[in-house]
């Protein structure tokens, strides 16, 4: 059996049959995470800091804990001690120790008998603060003379002379920058400014945690990953990560929000002083406050180019604020900023910069769609100022398989030079535009991610099959994890049921995210398969006794193959299944693996802007987006991740944005001033699937997840320069903001 | 504090419950009633995934006390399939992929609903403008806006 | 809190006159319960005004007047066919405050007493000239809608008054009305600035014109400047810039996460420029869509 064949010819994968959990999601019966219940549970309810940066003098929880209805109060010293690393950063972040270090950072939390008790009694805790000086924004966080949000944060990559809240450094790149710039025809260089933005789920984090005196618990949460979960609540709970089972509940999106744990540690401190299951669920406010926003930048970008559109070198300076731990993302940021093209002499520099802000978390790509914006931006510069076509340019320059990236490894099989040839050739791109309007493009890339995957995969006396995954389902994978299935089976769509398995029944598994799923646990799940098929061959050769690699797998069936081709009939699966207890027993599939050959994924995006010159106000009247999949194992749902990326990175180039008050407070902690886009602020988003197989793959996927929000803050800022006759440095592109521009420039 | 006692009808059943004055509607359906279809996104009336309909008229039950419930008629997604039958609108929204983590559902259905019980030939920017109170973070609402269309035409086609 | 729905407005004054604390009255709710939910305010007494008998009624006066109960909610105006066309502004204005599900409750009363600057509804009702009804304990007042709010937040209405009707004037021939605003978004946000402009015509000659504005200042202004600028014009270019000009510099708004000093400055006298021709053309007798698609 030549089982590892890269495949190329699809039956099921490919097609868009109707998701497995449909009907669960618009009847209204799929559980979310605020959804369960348990006998006897309380509601918990969070006290967070009004301030963006305070000591903690005193916590006086006696008026909360002598309230009617009110069963625990628990503050940090309820949590492990003893943490470092990552463990400390985040049990930090989810509960404040000695210091408040932003606005909304949690500092106690207390259960009662109902939510509404919960919050009344929350508003009993006296809290007595030492206001201490604040800084939030990346410039003046790095300046001399800056707060220092904690002393010791640094890592040994940071150069001497760095203030304090620089806490890491990198540095990358290859060729000398120097020599191509004094190659170029033209030299630009640009700065760029960045606001953070939020990932903007619908659904607030929510969780129902039961943790008994045994050290034994069981959390249910909203999580792209409960492993993660497990392991970072179990660490700061200071019990036994397999005493802990954690199930993911339904999500309501995470867009790497939810990679991370706030609530649920808490959740399970409350219960197990409670001795009772405790909810807990965040408001809206909540969620603003005090879950990961993105990183704030500011950025320098210089690239030289010859007349005839060659880049001769590019280089670039790229600070992210990354709220008050260390992880900002930035050298995501520096190695993706130049990954598109092609560049002998490149080199780039991050900083990860602390401030009084909440942890930032992962949003789609963390870091490079902020790379994109300001170097697109500059490449789009010189195209103006040489009167070069933009797709040209971008053609000419593209990386392609065997090109050296601007971040170390060369390229394997990659479409950027597909992607930008079906934007030359579109429609879109050739169309006329209207008085006031602007067209912009920009390339984008994302590393994507293989991850530690574990899928169990098991066979039903009826020659039906269930999946058992460990990758919550955040947008169809239970979809196209069954399409991958029947393929290799060769068994219908729906004969296969996937379950998202909770952390007691599978081996460990990476959190969704990193574009990883189709990819990995879709990997995973076709070698789980293809291990099935090899023990039913085993089974069908037993049977006709002939030996086992005379038997191949053909349409669901085990057929007698070689000499012995055509010697018996075959045998399809459910006649294998139906006497598997007597033929050695059950049959099932496993994998457990670190897949690495995720592969690269590129897209292009051609945008329209309309700028009302009046009002600074713009409109999108037009989009396209065109992505490398490698291989859309479910076209209708990879084309919703091109639209969604392209939707919120049409709300974080326009309107959104985290809004600091002088007294660091935030100021827009509502849906309503957090103004991400509705339904009346788009137009249908056109797409454009191109597939470049992965040769990682045996189907060919590419994850395609995160790559559809990097090139929209560029290509919009392109077109809205372009529509406005002034060029656009700062995110986001606010009507004030605009209007300030074109005033400017008379 | 005293509980108020309300008497109400919930997707045709009538239904009695005891609500602190302070709760909401989206509160009681969930807390109380266990119909824990409608979500709270925002509680503030920005998202609509809490929405129902009292009395046929669309609104965001997060802004609607419990006791204002009293005599009235709630309609939420748990009541639009009749049966094992989905309504045309569920039917078109999974075969369109309108839906991708689905927390927005059951309030977008529930707003479409209404929409085309008023408009049964919608325009597209009727259909955007309509749900303009229905915040979808994963969707760019392109297929859902081609959902609703392709369900408004087979409703007119079928009547 | 307490939770009461009186019978009628003389029983919902009372309630309110004998509560301590907080008191407030729930109409559409849209505000009062996202204040609740937030914490900002949690009322001690809350007094449910819609059970009132005819609160949710929109009358036709005999002399061509409009009577509105308190409780008509935005979605109900918008319906109502006649109403539309005798105040296209007035009606756009309310459409315009917040989602389909929010107009399901909004009501015209709540967006006045809720003491907002940036109140789509109010600049609208100001140009035309609408007047509410307040009741109180000795009695009921008719006072003019631009006297209610006293600043953000705050209204003139005393210890046990309420608001109990609405009352927008005749149109009459030859008139009309527009309220544009500007937001970010398409949908959904507070007015960043919002202008509202009704007016008459004597042939192609603008009279009684009256020009409100939102937004741009601590309370919803009236500004007799605008109204004299195009009274008297056929709304030239130079009438136009005058009104531009004259609106620009009525303002007094601050820079908040909504908008700047300077933006809402130059944003007012555009719109009021827009606004100005959606009146003039509405009173020629032409249909001209408002902000709302």
């Amino acid at each position: 059996m030549a089982l590892d064949d890269r495949k190329s010819d699809f039956t099921f994968v490919g097609t868009r049959p109707d998701r497995p959990d449909g009907l669960d999601k618009v009847t209204g019966r799929a559980k979310f995470g605020a959804d369960a219940v348990a006998p006897g549970m309380l509601f918990g309810a969070i006290v967070r800091s009004p301030h963006a940066h305070a000591r903690i003098v005193k916590i006086d929880t006696s008026k909360a804990e002598a309230m009617k209805g009110v069963k625990a109060v628990v503050t940090r010293a309820d949590f492990a001690t003893g943490l470092t690393g990552e463990f400390w950063n985040v049990q930090e972040n989810v509960m404040a120790g000695d210091t408040a270090l932003y606005d909304g950072h949690a500092v106690a939390a207390v259960a009662a008998t109902s939510a509404l008790d919960a919050r009344d009694a929350a508003k009993l805790i006296e809290i007595e603060y030492e206001v201490l000086p604040h800084v939030t924004d990346v410039d003046k966080a790095m300046a001399e003379g800056a707060p220092v949000i904690r002393e010791g944060a640094a890592d040994g990559s940071v150069p001497e002379g760095m203030h304090p809240n620089v806490v890491r450094y990198h540095e990358s790149g290859h060729g000398d920058v120097e020599k191509g710039f004094a190659e170029a025809d033209l030299v630009i260089e640009d700065s760029f400014k960045t606001e953070a933005t939020h990932q903007g789920y619908i659904e607030p984090h929510a969780c129902l945690a039961s943790l008994g005196a045994d050290g034994k618990g069981e959390l249910w949460c909203t999580t792209q990953g409960h492993w993660y979960a497990q392991k970072h609540c179990a660490a700061l709970l200071g019990i036994e990560t397999s005493q802990l089972r954690v199930t993911a509940s339904e999500i309501g999106g995470g867009f790497g929000g939810k990679t991370t744990v706030f609530i649920e540690p808490v959740a399970l401190a409350l219960s197990r002083k409670a001795n009772r299951p405790v909810k807990l669920v965040m408001s809206r406010s909540e969620v603003l406050r005090a879950t990961g926003p993105t990183s704030s930048t500011s950025m320098d970008v210089k690239i030289g180019m010859k007349k005839d559109g060659t880049i001769t070198a590019a280089q670039g300076v790229f600070r992210l604020q990354g709220g008050a731990f260390p992880g900002a993302p930035m050298e995501f940021t520096a190695m993706c900023a130049f990954a598109p093209y092609a560049l002998e002499n490149v080199h780039q520099v991050g900083y990860d910069v602390i401030a009084n802000r909440p942890k930032q978390a992962a949003y789609r790509a963390p870091g490079s769609p902020m790379a994109a914006f300001a170097v697109e931006s500059v490449i789009d510069l010189l195209c103006q100022e040489l009167g070069l076509d933009p797709v040209e340019v971008r053609l000419k320059n593209a990386s392609k398989k065997g090109t050296k990236a601007s971040y170390g490894p060369r390229f394997d099989d990659i479409g950027l030079v597909e992607c930008l040839e079906a934007a030359r050739d579109h429609p879109h791109y050739s169309a006329p535009l209207e008085q006031g309007q602007g067209r912009g493009i920009s390339c984008g890339f994302w590393f994507n991610h293989g991850g530690e995957t574990s899928v169990s995969l098991a066979l039903s006396e009826d020659g039906t099959v269930q999946v058992s995954v460990g990758t919550p389902d955040i947008g169809g994978s239970r979809a196209s994890m069954a399409l991958m299935a029947s393929e290799t089976l060769g068994i219908p769509y729906e004969n296969i049921r996937v379950t998202i398995a909770d952390t007691a029944t599978l081996g460990y598994n990476d959190v969704s995210h990193g574009s990883r799923v189709t990819y990995a646990s879709g990997l995973a799940t076709i070698k789980a398969a293809q291990a099935a098929i090899a023990e039913m061959c085993k089974r069908a050769a037993a049977k006709w006794g002939i030996p086992e690699d005379a038997v191949k797998w053909e349409d669901g069936c085990a057929v007698p193959s070689g000499p012995n081709a055509g010697d018996f009939e075959p045998l399809a699966m459910a006649d294998i299944t139906a006497d598997m207890g007597a033929t050695g027993g059950p049959i099932s599939g496993h994998f457990e693996a670190t897949p690495e050959g995720a592969g690269v994924s590129f897209g292009v995006h051609i945008v329209d802007a309309q700028v009302d010159p009046e009002t600074g106000k713009t409109s999108i009247p037009r989009y396209t987006v065109i992505q490398d999949a490698g291989k859309a194992v479910h076209p209708a749902y990879v084309e919703g991740q091109f639209q969604g990326g392209a939707a919120q990175g049409i709300g974080w180039a326009l309107n959104e944005e985290y809004i600091y008050g002088e007294d660091g407070r935030l100021q827009n902690a509502v849906f309503l001033d957090y103004r991400i886009p509705v339904a009346s602020d788009l137009p249908m988003i056109d797409t454009v699937i191109v597939e470049v197989p992965n040769p990682g793959h045996p189907y060919g996927v590419r994850g395609v997840g995160e790559t559809g929000i990097v090139p929209p803050l560029a290509a919009i800022a392109n077109a809205v320069s372009r529509a406005a006759g002034v060029r656009m440095h700062e995110l986001p592109m606010s009507p004030p903001r605009i209007l300030a521009a074109l005033k400017a420039d008379g | 504090m005293s509980k108020i006692h309300v008497t109400t009808t919930v997707n045709g059943d009538e239904t009695e419950f005891l609500c602190d004055p302070r709760e909401t509607l989206l509160d009681v359906l969930r807390d109380r009633l266990n119909l824990t279809g409608a979500k709270e996104g925002c509680g503030t009336g920005d998202c609509g995934a809490c929405s129902v309909t009292i009395d046929g008229r669309l609104v965001c039950s997060c802004l609607v006390l419990g006791a204002e419930a009293e005599g009235k008629e709630i309609a939420t997604v748990e009541g639009i399939a009749d049966g094992d039958t989905l309504h045309p609108l569920q039917r078109k929204f999974i075969e369109h992929a309108a839906l991708q983590c689905g927390i927005c559902t059951p309030g977008i259905l529930v707003a479409a609903k209404s929409l085309l019980e008023k408009n049964p030939d919608p325009t597209e920017t009727e259909v955007r403008y309509w749900l303009a109170g229905n915040l979808c973070r994963c969707t760019g609402y392109d297929k859902i806006i081609r959902a609703v269309m392709d369900a408004a035409t087979e409703m007119r086609e079928a009547s | 809190m307490n939770y009461h729905s009186p019978a009628s407005f003389a029983e919902a004054s009372a309630l309110a006159v004998n509560a301590d604390g907080v008191t407030r009255f729930l109409a559409g709710g849209t505000d009062v319960l996202v204040q609740l939910r937030a914490d900002i305010v949690t009322p001690d007494t809350l007094i449910d005004i819609k059970k009132i008998d005819g609160v949710s009624d929109i009358t036709q006066n005999d002399d061509g007047s409009w009577t509105l109960g308190v409780a008509v909610t935005g979605a109900e105006m918008t319906e109502h066919a006649s109403l539309s066309q005798d105040w296209p502004g007035v009606v756009e204005a309310m459409d315009l405050v917040g989602s389909t599900q929010v107009q399901g409750r909004a009501t015209l009363t709540g967006n006045l007493c809720n003491g907002s600057p940036a109140a789509d509804s109010v600049p609208a009702m100001v140009a035309a000239g609408v007047t509410v009804t307040v009741t109180g304990a000795d009695g009921s007042r008719e006072v003019a809608v631009e006297d209610i709010p006293t600043g953000p937040g705050r209204t003139s209405l005393a210890k046990g008054e309420l608001v109990s009707a609405v009352n927008i004037p005749a149109r009459g021939a030859n008139a009309g009305d527009a309220y544009l605003r500007f937001i970010p978004r398409t949908e959904m946000d507070i007015a960043v600035v919002g202008v509202a402009v009704s007016l008459r015509l004597d042939g192609d000659t603008v009279a009684d014109a009256r020009v409100s504005l939102g937004a741009v200042a601590p309370t919803v202004l009236l500004v007799q400047e605008c109204a004299d600028a195009i009274n008297g014009s056929t709304l030239d270019d130079a009438a136009l810039e005058a009104l531009a000009a004259a609106a620009s510099a009525a303002c007094n708004p601050i820079t908040d996460k909504r908008g700047t000093v300077e933006f809402r400055t130059d944003v007012a006298g555009v719109l009021a420029k827009r606004a100005a021709k959606i009146a003039y053309a509405r009173a020629k007798g032409e249909t001209v869509k408002g902000d709302h698609a």
